[in-house]
């Protein structure tokens, strides 16, 4: 026991570890910022939220009671269901109609009597997307056809008009909304979020902290000892893999308690993809590091790895909205891989079968990376 | 008896891009012998001591630590140096007792050799706190307790007193002098401070752009040189003290 104690590997790793835990920053980065995150976008994309759209009325008489002789189709759906009247300061007169819906979020409409130039000014700073004229019954919409915004509006808005009974909650029966646990943002979102968190980890934990050390003097005076060299990467990446197995955890733990989701494959296929993927970053990041002792030049080597794949990776979106060719590329990269496999278990209920090809080529990626970067590594 | 040259420096040079560095310099060291290399900056001592320390690799020449090349000998002499460099900052977030713990693993030492180090260098009182909240005299005799952990017949300090006050300093000249008393260490150390080569050392070697200008015991080198400067100028008389040695030998002083 207490040759273990004494041993340079279990004290490396101590030093590690404890160098690691005294530093809040390094908490709040690895483990409150991915929470944070999920929190933010998760909300942000799961519940459909309430609306609010604001419709250009052209010309005078659609929204005010008074004028009886003349038609007015708007008028007489306005009134019919109820809109409020809103008459603001500067004159300005708009009518609000709200429009509940449990399944797809509710939408609040506001007409606003607005002359044809103003409308069209508003359209073009994006204040409103579709304006409304109506000549003796006859309406006409405008909008712009190539704005998804503005057509889902026109849909809207004129299937609320065209229905016999006006407000009749649209859509209780023809609309299945798809919030199965495995097909919501949040589903898709999370897996990523635990991949890119294990590469930022490797890159500033393993990387920086390389570096960092070499511009300190302090890689050289260790190696001025006795100490085994592997043994100081093999701690460094031990407790850095163990910290992000917590990390990791945590963040499931909480989608797993607030957004309920669940892993629908192997788990213990998840933890050997797991160790893959960490694997794999750990090794680039030894190669990353394994020269400059410039902190600003690790800095920038750190972004230029990590930038294009947390862009192209599919981590917030899926990367199949990028051009066919670039595709093939894409899945390539270390951090595709492992976010692909890490969502197949998760979504798809993917086992070892379906994860062992990317498992072993992730492994290799490391292992060379690590080799290749200790073979040109300067420890002075 | 003749006594045992631990270290033997045999026409070493070393050149970087554009400056040549070390050009030329013997030294030999005895068992239980302290030098001092004195010289002004940039004149070549870290270079020096780093390639005794198996750090850099001379151009050419040789290095022989108990006779024997570092080639193929430097696990056996990682165990027998103890060292600090010019510039060493440990782990901000470990604590003193910590620090010395990761190194002393690093010699299979265990927690009682800290101890004994950690009183050794007047520490114990900081034991707990973190690297980081030291000042800059305690990080030093950290680095010096790091240094001795592995009671070193070769202890080499590149500058272990610049930045420190006289008082600081004069406390690692006690640590060090104590530590001469009790064994047969021997000691190579850089600085640019005449006193320190005074008290510490038996022996001073004065460099200066990466050659030696003159060596000897401090009785020597004040009694000898005289001789020389007498030929070229006006004679003052013999120098005090290193101060005036050095002003007479190179025509500045050593602090600039
Ligand atoms: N890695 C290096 N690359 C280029 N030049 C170097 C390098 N290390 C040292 N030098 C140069 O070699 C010369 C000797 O440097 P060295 O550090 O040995 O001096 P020193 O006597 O230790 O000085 P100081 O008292 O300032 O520590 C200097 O001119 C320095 O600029
Ligand atoms: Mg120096």
């Amino acid at each position: 026991m207490n040759k273990l104690r004494n041993s340079q590997l279990w004290q490396l790793i101590l030093a590690n570890a404890r160098e690691l835990l005294r530093e809040p920053a390094v908490l709040f980065w690895g483990i409150g910022f991915p929470i944070l995150m999920s929190i933010g976008l998760g909300a942000a994309f799961t519940k459909k939220k309430d609306v609010t759209v604001t419709i250009a009325v052209i010309g005078h008489n659609h929204l005010l009671h008074s004028q009886q002789d003349s038609v007015s189709v708007i008028r007489t759906f306005l009134l019919k269901n109820k809109a409020v009247l809103i008459i603001g300061k500067d004159g300005t007169i708009s009518r609000e109609l709200n429009v509940p819906d449990e399944k797809l979020g509710g939408t609040t409409y506001i007409f606003r009597e607005l002359n044809w130039n103003t409308a069209m000014t508003m359209l073009k700073r994006g204040n409103l997307n579709l304006v409304i004229d109506e000549n003796q019954g006859h309406l006409r919409y405008n909008f712009d056809p190539m704005n998804p915004d503005a057509q889902l509006i026109y849909l809207k808005f004129s299937k609320l008009m065209n229905d016999p009974d006006l407000i009749i909650r649209p859509s209780e029966t023809e609309i299945q909304p798809l919030t199965v646990t495995g097909t919501r943002y949040i589903d898709f979102l999370i897996p990523g979020l635990v991949c890119m968190g294990v590469m930022m980890s490797c890159m500033w934990g393993v990387s920086y902290d390389i570096i960092e050390k070499r511009s300190k003097k302090l890689l050289r005076r260790m190696v001025a000892t006795p100490m085994k060299r592997s043994n100081f990467l093999v701690a460094l990446i031990t407790v850095r893999i163990s910290m992000n197995f917590v990390e990791s955890g945590l963040l499931v733990l909480f989608a797993w308690l607030v957004f309920h989701i669940t892993i629908q494959g192997s788990i213990p296929a998840l933890l050997l993809f797991f160790i893959s993927g960490n694997a794999a970053f750990a090794g680039i990041a030894v190669f990353l590091s394994c020269n400059t002792s410039k902190t600003e030049i690790g800095n920038g080597l750190i972004n230029l790895v990590s930038m294009p794949m947390m862009v192209l990776s599919g981590i917030f979106f899926s990367y199949h909205n990028f051009p066919a060719w670039s595709i093939p590329a894409i899945q390539k990269f270390p951090l595709t891989m492992m976010a692909d496999g890490v969502r197949s278990i998760f979504i798809e209920g993917a086992g070892f079968a379906e994860i062992i090809v990317p498992s072993v080529i992730m492994l290799t990626i490391g292992v060379i990376f690590f080799t290749a970067g200790l073979k040109i590594f300067k420890w002075h | 008896m003749m006594q045992e040259a631990v270290i033997q420096v045999r026409n070493v040079h070393k050149s970087f891009k554009t400056v040549h560095a070390v050009r030329g310099i013997n030294l030999e060291i005895l068992s239980g012998q302290f030098v001092a290399l004195l010289g002004p900056n940039g004149a070549g001592k870290t270079t020096m001591v780093e390639m005794i320390e198996g750090i850099q690799k001379p151009d050419s020449g040789e290095i022989l630590i108990t006779g024997k090349q570092w080639k193929g000998h430097e696990k056996e002499f990682r165990r027998i140096i103890g060292l600090s460099l010019q510039e060493t900052r440990f782990i901000d977030k470990l604590s003193v007792f910590e620090t010395l713990r990761l190194f002393a693993s690093f010699f299979s030492l265990g927690p009682q050799r800290c101890e004994e180090v950690m009183n050794l260098v007047g520490l114990e009182e900081k034991r707990q706190s973190y690297v980081v909240n030291l000042s800059g005299g305690q990080r030093q005799k950290l680095a010096l307790g790091v240094a001795l952990l592995n009671e070193p017949k070769i202890l080499l300090l590149d500058e272990p007193t610049t930045g420190l006050d006289p008082q600081a300093r004069r406390e690692v000249w006690m640590i060090l002098n104590k530590l001469k008393e009790a064994s047969s260490t021997s000691l190579i150390l850089t600085t640019h401070y005449m006193e320190e080569a005074e008290q510490l050392c038996d022996y001073i070697v004065i460099i200066d752009h990466g050659k030696i200008l003159k060596e000897g015991t401090l009785k020597d080198l004040l009694g000898k040189s005289s001789a020389d400067i007498e030929k070229k100028q006006e004679y003052h008389g013999p120098p005090r003290n290193l101060d005036e040695l050095f002003i007479e030998l190179t025509g500045r002083h050593l602090n600039e």
